[in-house]
């Protein structure tokens, strides 16, 4: 009967997710690099063609086209985007249509394993597009700062600050009934609204200060700053601390959703 | 000692209990079932067996362990079969078992060989390289069979392995299942077909409603709990009319005591069935009563089964 004990990890389960991502990598980059090829041609160069005659890079833009400031926002707003959809169908998937979550479960794997191998990989992905995205940036001489390397760990921060509530939301749900729901009236409100566009000083107090709780703002707010180089100072580190906070919060909550669902 | 052993084992969700208190144990190198009807329970002790699910009474020992506190290290000693295939219908045959054994840690020199053994073994060799989504429902079983073997585990687990199978696949199924209890692997398997559970195991329990009614051999519970032989008179006319007839025949004087003629007398619908050691006898004296026709057959786990767990639907 001598074994030796196989030590679980969530390294094992992460090699899982990247020999699928083996499989379909080509789609997934290209779609990383169109989609903000196609937003910031319209909306940048397009729509920041009048905005910059009609405000002349004033100080409501703090002195940015808007071609500048807008791309770094739609980065942030990009990786929400792309981890609530990673944290969404594939989360229900792995307990109910492939199941793959519950074919690990039956391996040495530990929950947790499951879960944080999957946060790994759902990171792992938001990172790569965000990257991709910075080039896309760089393409369009809409970056002005050398820090601008760290703004996409900032947007997968910001992506995961949203994949780790919404994995632990999913993992309590018999099927997809609401996902169109949340994504249309939780997630894009908040694309709308929370300084990707136009500062968020531009929308009624109350408005305002809700956008200040949002997390995609404290994103937005952090990839701006890396990317133009101009605000970085401490207000950052609050930025990262409201981020990592909720990342934490989310992960302990889908921790016990798993568990439960897993192994109920 | 027992490679799995229970005691008292009990799983509820809330006010239901799905196991009741059931205790059972399984020797290295028998193939051991779980015979019931839906929601008799079986899944549920499969999971706590698999430590994929607590007890939530009792005590159960895998490989000596607890699963409570070392679920883990006993999973890595298990292969498992689950009631519904999960494998990863975007992977190729290979990676399945690939990926799979990867949750083991088994390191890739030794996954290669295996795989194309494996492959070999439950007959997917030339699929290697395809999609698993294009396979058949038997191919999938064999591929998830397969997959349960990557770890060389000390114990497989089976829910209901062939649900679902056309005949040919489920015998090629059985076919494989064999094989590997020659090779000594230990097996627990549930199922509610008795061919199978004839077929394959050595020992059995019959649980329903989260109990065990009855345990043995398929052999020993055929003689314990139905006759030698079963009669079955058919008719054209009124079932009820019939059984009034045999059970008066079983009154005659020629019969002398009922008891003697036959033990049970089971009503179905387009006939009825008479449980008895003495099946000529009986036939010689059906004359007396009108009948379309007769056979006479040994007594099967089926007769067992629906005697013990009763005919009507429970859902």
């Amino acid at each position: 009967m001598a074994r030796a004990a196989v030590v679980p990890s969530t390294r094992l389960a992460v090699e899982y997710w990247l020999l699928t991502y083996r499989r379909n990598w080509k789609g997934s980059i290209l779609t990383s690099f169109l989609s903000p090829v196609l937003f910031l041609a319209a909306m940048g160069l397009g729509l920041g063609s009048l905005v910059d005659a009609e405000v002349g890079s004033g100080r409501d833009l703090g002195g940015l086209d808007y071609l500048d400031f807008l791309a770094p926002g739609l980065l942030a707003g990009n990786a929400m985007m792309l981890a609530v959809n990673e944290s969404t169908y594939p989360v229900l998937g792995g307990f109910k249509w492939y199941r793959t979550y519950m074919a690990m479960a039956a391996s040495p794997l530990r929950g947790r394993d499951i879960l944080l191998g999957h946060f790994a990989y759902m990171a792992f992905r938001v990172t790569l597009a965000s990257f991709v995205f910075l080039g896309v940036m760089a393409a369009f001489r809409s970056v002005s700062s050398p820090l601008a390397v760290l703004a996409p760990f900032c947007a997968a921060l910001c992506g995961m600050a949203f994949a780790t509530p919404t994995a632990a939301f999913v993992a309590t749900r018999i099927n997809a009934d609401n996902f169109s729901t949340y994504t249309r009236f939780v997630i894009m409100p908040m694309f709308l609204f929370s300084g990707i566009f136009y500062p968020v000083s531009q929308l009624p107090i109350v408005l305002e200060q809700l956008a200040w709780l949002t997390p995609v703002w404290h994103g937005v707010r952090l990839c701006r700053a890396l990317s133009t180089g101009s605000g970085v100072n401490w207000e950052l580190a609050g930025h990262l601390a409201y981020l990592v906070a909720l990342i934490l919060a989310g992960t302990l909550v889908a921790s016990r959703t798993f568990t439960k669902r897993l192994y109920e | 000692m027992s490679l799995i052993a229970a005691w008292g084992l009990t799983k509820r969700f809330g006010d239901f209990t799905a196991v009741d208190g059931i205790n059972f144990e399984v020797e290295r190198g028998e193939v051991f079932g779980f015979l019931g009807p839906n929601g008799a329970g079986k899944s549920s002790t499969m999971r706590m067996i698999g430590c994929v699910s607590d007890p939530t009474g009792g005590a159960l020992r895998i490989l000596g362990m607890d699963p409570s506190r070392e679920g883990t290290k006993i999973r890595s000693s298990l292969g498992v079969v689950p009631q519904q295939d999960n494998l990863d219908e975007e992977l190729s045959v290979a990676e399945n078992l690939y990926v799979y054994g990867r949750y083991f840690d088994l390191p890739r020199a030794v996954l290669r060989p295996r795989i194309s053994e494996l492959l070999e073994f439950v007959q997917l060799s030339e699929r290697s390289d395809d999609h698993v989504e294009p396979l058949s429902g038997g191919m999938k079983r064999r591929l998830t069979i397969a997959r349960a073997l990557i770890s060389e585990p000390e114990v497989l687990l089976l829910d209901e392995p062939t649900t679902g199978l056309d005949p040919q696949a489920r015998h090629v199924v059985w076919e494989r299942l064999w094989t590997l209890k020659r090779q000594g692997v230990t097996q627990v398997l549930t199922t509610h077909y008795m061919d199978e559970a004839e077929q394959l195991c050595d020992r059995l329990v019959v649980m329903d409603r989260g109990k065990i009614v009855a345990e043995g051999s398929p052999r020993q519970l055929i003689e314990r709990y139905s006759t030698r032989e079963v009669v079955e008179v058919r008719t054209h006319g009124q079932v009820t009319v019939m059984a009034e007839a045999l059970r008066r025949l079983g009154e005659s004087p020629e019969a002398q005591a009922r008891e003697e003629l036959y033990e049970r007398v089971e009503e179905l619908p387009d006939r009825v069935l008479l449980y008895t050691d003495q099946g000529e006898r009986l036939v010689a004296l059906l004359g007396e009563v009108e009948h379309e026709s007769v056979l006479v057959r040994r007594s099967t786990l089926e007769d067992v089964f629906l005697h013990l767990t009763g005919r009507s639907l429970v859902d």
